[in-house]
């Protein structure tokens, strides 16, 4: 089902601090800018998938967002699987519409942890408490100090990731934090959990984002400017906490990506551009390696000198990333790749034909794969 | 024919043996030994398990520091060290290494020794570097 469904139509809400907004407001906002890119009227829409909101888990959330959308889909409910949901809708919704269970799926994101609840992402699990076992940061930086200590990864590589997503973010208007970061300001940071400092952590922020899943053909009957198809997709995952993972220093990102780079026939010298889930400096590492853009354990040679950045050989999260554009998990990645492909981006990369997408939840649990073309 | 235990059952027998200074896992017939307790062995999924002490002996799987407080209970204490452990027999939890001069001084796979301490009176199990004496551990 190669390039067979398109994203026809991407749309967003401002990012940062959106107070006073509830989760519903967002969708709205973002489905409609998705439905207006691509010249649809919310009357087409038959299938509904959403990511639930992280900071406010409901039951019935997919229904409840149907009728704040007034809409009725045949197909549609919240998927969990933390931050790799997004990327993973968009495949399911492809698949729906390949075998006649819907015709145009809106996928759509939105949360406020910001302005609302933050208290999903510092809990301690089980004795946890008692070790003094608090917040995400500390599970990533678990894994970054494996890599560390077996393969000499060093601050100066993680730093690369942080100078990247900050200078693509600066040069983003629409991008939460816009200030630019030096390798040595990075390294003059004091420690917040380390292995990492601050700017190794994605930002808090509120907004939604929502794209449109279409077959290509449905897209050519509706004149649709520029659909990107969607060339393949995969997923990986596994159950283990880290405290019981055997191995810390590979992610499921390699299983994810074999399966999508079979289904696009396509492999890593063909990707032009990558959108990397960069919750943690960390994870884009380990993806740059799972994914074979370099060998295990060599992310740091890969990433020096600009490589990642816009200009380099493989530029990463031109428009910022959860580092700096702004700290959803994964749906501005899709939509950034969907820009590039469309030839829109701000930092676009010239002549880019194949953009890499990555979505990843838990810790390092869960990783979703889209490869789009143009 | 042992009764089934249910997951209070287990824990309780893992805090027991924790309040008279040992570190007990539990070990299959299949012969899978795990932690934290579990109702049934997660290989193959009988509940046919007895309890087994740790010797103490355990290496280091990685590490982190906290230098901010995410929870105020440990703000007297930063920075402090949390980490990844594997028992010589097997199961990993995750714990503290305390008397470390310098954490961040710490590498991966050296040798540790268990040392059962009470915290806000219960009793946790923390570990210690091995190879160092104990006149040297501030
Ligand atoms: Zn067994």
């Amino acid at each position: 089902m190669r390039g067979r469904c398109v994203i026809a139509g991407i749309g967003q809400t401002a990012f940062g601090a959106l107070p006073g907004r509830s989760t519903f407001s967002m969708h709205a906002e973002a489905v409609r800018n998705a439905l207006d890119d691509c010249g649809i009227g919310k009357d087409e829409v038959d299938a509904l998938l959403v990511k639930g909101p992280t900071s406010a888990p409901e039951l019935m959330y997919g229904q409840k967002l149907a009728e704040a959308l007034g809409i009725q889909p045949r197909v549609g409910g919240v998927w969990d699987q933390g931050g790799a949901a997004n990327a993973s809708l968009i495949a399911y919704a492809a698949m729906a519409i390949e075998h006649c269970q819907c015709e145009v799926a809106v996928v759509t994101f939105a949360d406020n942890p910001k302005s609302g609840s933050r208290a999903a992402y510092g809990k301690a699990k089980g004795d946890g408490a008692l070790f003094g076992w608090f917040g995400t940061p500390a599970q990533y930086a678990m894994i970054a100090r494996r890599h560390m200590g077996e393969f000499g990864t060093a601050a100066e590589a993680l730093g690369a990731v942080a100078v990247a997503a900050r200078r693509h973010g600066a040069a983003n208007p629409r991008a939460q934090l816009r200030k630019p970061l030096s390798l040595d300001e990075y390294l003059a940071q004091p420690p917040l959990v380390s292995p990492f400092r601050r700017d190794d952590c994605a930002l808090v922020s509120d907004g939604a984002a929502a794209v449109v899943v279409m077959s290509a053909r449905r897209a050519a009957a509706l004149g649709v400017d520029k659909p990107v198809p969607i060339l393949g997709f995969g997923q990986g995952q596994t159950s283990w906490d880290i405290i019981q993972r055997p191995v810390l220093t590979e992610t499921m990102a390699a299983q994810s990506a074999a399966t999508a780079f079979e289904m696009a026939g396509v492999g890593p010298p063909d990707i032009d551009v990558a959108q990397f889930y960069d919750c943690f400096t960390i994870t884009v590492l380990m993806t740059l390696e799972d994914y074979g853009f370099c060998a295990k354990g060599r992310c740091g040679d890969f990433v020096r000198d600009g490589a990642i950045e816009h200009g380099g050989v493989l530029p990463v999260n031109t428009a910022g990333g959860l580092l700096s554009e702004t700290g959803m998990p994964g749906m501005q990645l899709v939509i950034e790749g969907v820009r590039q492909m469309r030839g829109e981006a701000n930092l676009q990369v010239p002549g880019a034909r194949t953009c890499i997408v990555s979505n990843q939840g838990g810790v390092m649990h869960t990783h979703s794969t889209l490869i789009l073309g143009v | 024919m042992t009764t089934r235990q249910s997951q209070d059952d287990v824990e309780a027998a893992y805090r027991a043996s924790l309040a008279r200074g040992h570190l007990s896992f539990q070990r299959c017939a299949c012969t899978e030994a795990w932690l934290p307790p579990r109702e049934q062995c997660p290989r193959c999924l009988r509940a046919d398990f007895r309890w087994e002490e740790a010797s103490g002996r355990a290496r280091l799987i990685s590490w982190v520091v906290y230098h901010r407080a995410y929870d105020d209970a440990f703000a007297d204490r930063l920075p402090y060290c949390v980490a990844v452990v594997e028992l010589d027999e097997g199961p990993r939890l995750v714990s503290n290494i305390v008397g470390a001069a310098d954490p961040e001084a710490l590498q991966i796979e050296q040798p540790l020794q268990l040392r059962v301490e009470l915290e806000r009176g219960i009793p946790v199990p923390r570990f210690t570097q091995q190879d160092i004496p104990e006149s040297t551990a501030s």
